[in-house]
């Protein structure tokens, strides 16, 4: 029964994302103007662009350039840039890499602290200890991540002048070198989705608190960390999984704003420079990247919730 | 008196609440209670809902729900004041010298862990033995306490185990760390009676074979009466009288305690058949699901004019079922309901008006039946204005009648449900469904959730307004002496099926088939040594087989 409900969940998470392929196709297809114009300019004579637009395959219908486009896909050819001729897949792969590895570290360091602090705020609820935490990560969230990123680089890469402002790694570059480039806007990410996950953490818990086992553990004299840690924490671990993933989520999909103020050589930046340049099919290519690990995580988020429910997992 | 194991001395507990836009109010819950219990005797502690019994109950562990606290008194338990504990003494006596068994096993357990897990617990917090002795003697209390499979039980999760499992599992997690004081906090209430039985006799044995004292709370007297040595009956936070229990059984001296005793002596002589029924059930099968989960199978009843046909049987029997086949909430795959002559339509967007009209419901919990924005005015004038186009005055006049009819006074027309006690509110959608002037009211469990004195106020209102209005009543229970005593046909349920069913002389008088001899034989009976009989009855009776 659990295998049939995954694969359930599975199999729900590609359909859903071949209607997001669909939709994306579609979306660039309605934006105005023309790919074989974009790509030879304005003096084009309408000889050379008709030759272009029948070379490219422009001419087919919609339908069949869209089935071409996923063919394509498939088989790990994300297409070409138009404006710089290089092949996206290539392109992409370095920076998927150092967007990920990013995320990764800002995962590391969040999800455990906001889980932490969550299980702390409860164990001290609405005293002081609790409120302190509830009033720094919300202040840490109120605050634009654009603001707190400048705020870190003042402090830290212009006042002490220990940390780099500007994130450039490259490839080959020591590990330790690496971590100390990306300690800012990995700060900065952290601050920006600990609230939400620390928030939910507190609350799920909360909510399991008013259980009759939990009268049950107070009545075993257990100490308030055991109750919380065995008996409340295993019953709320499906929300907050759920809760973590969307932050996993929008650290890959959200950092847009993050990579460009340290200059970080990422997916997000690389979607803004050529949306710019109305690179068509890069920004095709890199939507359909955000959108796979955007229902990836939650299908990961499913499956991880399913696993948590005893009900499910051991049937009668 | 060496071997007083719990003395508690002029005890006062009391609640502040704090109702939105008004000043904190304080209320007491308890007031002046004395009480002693010596090692090894179970003493019973009886009462309605609100008369303080699980306050006092917590109290020896020194826990209070909500905003309660003890005010006042002493809670000494084996020679030391708890009140005068801190709270890490208070954390070491809980689950080591006191433990609870609570009422509802099946939320008491932790759904995420396993039972064994959860069993030893305690007693390996505090210290009292290691893993594998722990374990060993919680199999051996498995094994005590007759559950089925005991070394292997353990490793199931709660929602794998039955809920009379539950509650025996529960009652070995309570004896596991060996206390000396042990709370069950009506263990079998929410359980059905021929589970109720096993449950009982189980918590009895394992009290004598392990000389715990305990303080054993419950609604029911018959209940009590056959696990407790002495017994305490409470009444809003007062201790209305006290003795040994076959004093309190046999020679009541309060005129409460009266009532109590005499709660199910409620007779109602048996109407015979008329020719003609109101309502017939044909054939009827139902079920939930897309028809995959078959509730009811080929069920066939009859109700009379102005008659009650009561359908007995446990949690999952179809009894509710039956009653939303009737209604057409859940339109049967095959067999055909007919009322007065006229067939029903299956589904209930089929019905005419007059059709809805005619069957009226009352429920369970009128707590949530009734909108709790309105007021009992607009609730009972609900049905006037649907069904008649009552308005204004007239409508009224027609909701103060409805009001005295069902014994409460008109004066309660501008309340709100949250101001009406349990049974005041059971009594306002009695008079919401006569509004509608019906020939057939179908109660589903209406007096489960009440005070035993109250249901049979309840009881004897439905009677008396049978007798007036001549309506008719399908009355599904849970309960054999509630049957008793309002039914004039019975119908027993047992797995979706109507197993017997005839007048009420007829099928309470043997020969039983097996299932109503099994559950006839589970109804507790306000008689010393009952449980003992009962449990030897039906070892003969199984032996006989």
């Amino acid at each position: 029964m659990i295998l049939a409900l995954i694969a359930q969940r599975v199999a729900l998470g590609i359909l859903l994302l071949l209607a997001v392929s669909g939709l994306i196709f579609a979306g660039t297809q309605i934006l105005p103007g023309d790919v074989a114009q974009s790509i030879l300019g304005r003096s084009a004579t309408p000889v050379a662009l008709a030759n272009l637009r029948a070379e490219m395959g422009l001419n087919d219908p919609a339908d069949v350039r869209y089935f071409h486009w996923l063919f394509s896909i498939l088989h790990g050819d994300l297409g070409t840039a138009l404006t710089s001729k290089l092949d996206i897949a290539t392109s992409i792969k370095e920076r998927l890499w150092n967007t990920l590895f990013l995320a990764f570290w800002a995962a590391m360091i969040s999800v455990p602290v906001a889980v932490t602090l969550g299980l702390i705020a409860v164990r001290y609820r609405n005293g002081p200890i609790d409120k302190a935490i509830s009033g720094f990560a919300l202040a840490s969230t109120s605050v634009p991540e654009f603001f707190i990123g400048y705020l870190l680089v003042y402090f830290f890469a212009v006042k002490f002048q220990f940390l780099p402002g500007i994130s450039m790694v490259y490839e080959g570059m020591p590990f330790l070198d690496k971590m100390k480039a990306i300690a800012l806007p990995c700060m900065t990410l952290t601050l920006g989705i600990l609230a939400h996950m620390m928030r939910m953490t507190r609350a799920a818990i909360l909510n399991v608190m008013q259980s009759a086992y939990i009268e049950t553990a107070e009545l075993k004299g257990l100490a308030a960390f055991d109750i919380i840690r065995r008996h409340a924490f295993p019953n709320a671990i499906a929300p907050i999984i759920n809760v973590i993933m969307l932050n996993l989520a929008y650290l890959v999909v959200g950092v847009v704003v993050i990579e460009v103020i340290f200059v970080y050589p990422g997916m997000g930046q690389y979607l803004v420079d050529h949306v710019a340049k109305r690179d068509v099919p890069v920004v095709q290519a890199v939507g359909l990247i955000f959108a796979a690990v955007y229902i990836s995580l939650n299908v990961v988020a499913d499956v991880a919730s399913i696993l948590a429910n005893p009900r499910l997992r051991h049937p009668r | 008196m060496a071997d007083v194991l719990l003395d508690i001395r002029n005890l006062r507990i009391e609640a502040t609440t704090y109702p939105p836009g008004e000043k904190p109010m304080t209320i007491t819950i308890v007031d002046g209670v004395s009480l002693t219990l010596e090692k090894g005797k179970v003493l019973g502690l009886i009462g309605e809902s609100g008369a303080g019994k699980s306050t006092i109950g917590l109290s020896p562990m020194g826990y209070g729900r909500g905003g309660v606290r003890i005010t006042g008194g002493e809670v000494i338990l084996t020679g030391r004041d708890i009140l005068k504990q801190g709270k890490n003494g208070i954390r070491k006596l809980r689950g080591h010298q006191a433990c609870y068994v609570a009422q509802s096993a099946a939320a008491a357990f932790n759904p995420a862990q396993r039972l064994m897990d959860q069993v030893v617990e305690s007693t390996l917090k505090h210290g009292l033995a290691n893993r594998a002795e722990a374990q060993r003697r919680a199999v051996a209390l498995f094994r005590k306490l007759s559950l089925p499979d005991p070394e292997n039980i353990g490793k199931r999760y709660p929602h794998q185990v039955s809920g009379g499992q539950l509650q025996r599992v529960m009652t070995a997690m309570a004896l596991c760390p060996e206390p000396d004081l042990i709370i069950f906090d009506e263990p079998t209430t929410a359980l059905d009676v021929t589970t109720q039985i096993d449950v009982l006799a189980a918590i009895k044995q394992a009290i004598h074979a392990t000389g715990v004292a305990a303080l054993y709370i419950t609604h029911d007297l018959a209940v009590v009466a056959q696990v407790a040595d002495d017994i305490m009956v409470l009444r809003h936070g007062k201790m209305v009288e006290a003795g040994p229990a076959h004093q309190i059984i046999k020679e009541p001296k309060q005129a409460y305690t009266q009532a109590l005793v005499a709660v199910h002596r409620l007779e109602h002589e048996e109407k015979q058949p008329t020719p003609k029924p109101i309502l017939s059930v044909k054939n009827v099968t139902a079920a939930y699901g897309n028809g995959i989960l078959k509730v009811l199978k080929n069920v066939s009843v009859e109700i009379h004019p102005g008659q009650t046909l009561a359908v007995v049987g446990e949690s999952g029997s179809g009894k509710s079922t039956l009653a939303r086949a009737i209604t057409g909430l859940l339109p049967p795959q095959q067999g055909e309901i007919t009322f007065e002559g006229r067939k029903l339509s299956n589904r209930l967007g089929g019905r005419t008006k007059e059709d809805l009209r005619q069957l009226q419901m009352i429920y369970q919990m009128a707590d949530v039946a009734m909108n709790p924005r309105h007021t009992v005015g607009t609730i009972i004038g609900r049905p006037l204005t649907f069904y008649f186009g009552l308005k204004g005055a007239e409508r009224d006049r027609r909701v103060k009648e409805l009001l005295e009819e069902i014994e409460m006074g008109k004066g309660f027309i501008d309340r709100h449900p949250a101001e009406l006690s349990g049974g005041q509110k059971q009594r306002v959608c009695i008079a919401r469904a006569l509004a509608a002037k019906p020939k057939l009211i179908i109660c589903d469990e209406v007096t489960s959730a009440l005070d035993p004195l109250v249901a049979n106020g309840i009881l004897k209102l439905l009677l008396n307004l049978q007798q007036i209005e001549h309506v008719a009543y399908l009355f599904i229970t849970h309960d054999l002496a509630t049957v008793k005593s309002i039914a004039d046909s019975i119908a027993v349920m047992y797995r979706g099926e109507v197993v017997r069913y005839g007048a009420k002389s007829q099928v309470l008088t043997p020969p039983f088939d097996d299932y109503t001899d099994l559950l006839l034989w589970s109804v507790p009976e306000m008689e010393l040594g009952w449980l003992e009989k009962a449990i030897a009855g039906r070892k003969m009776a199984s032996a006989g087989n």
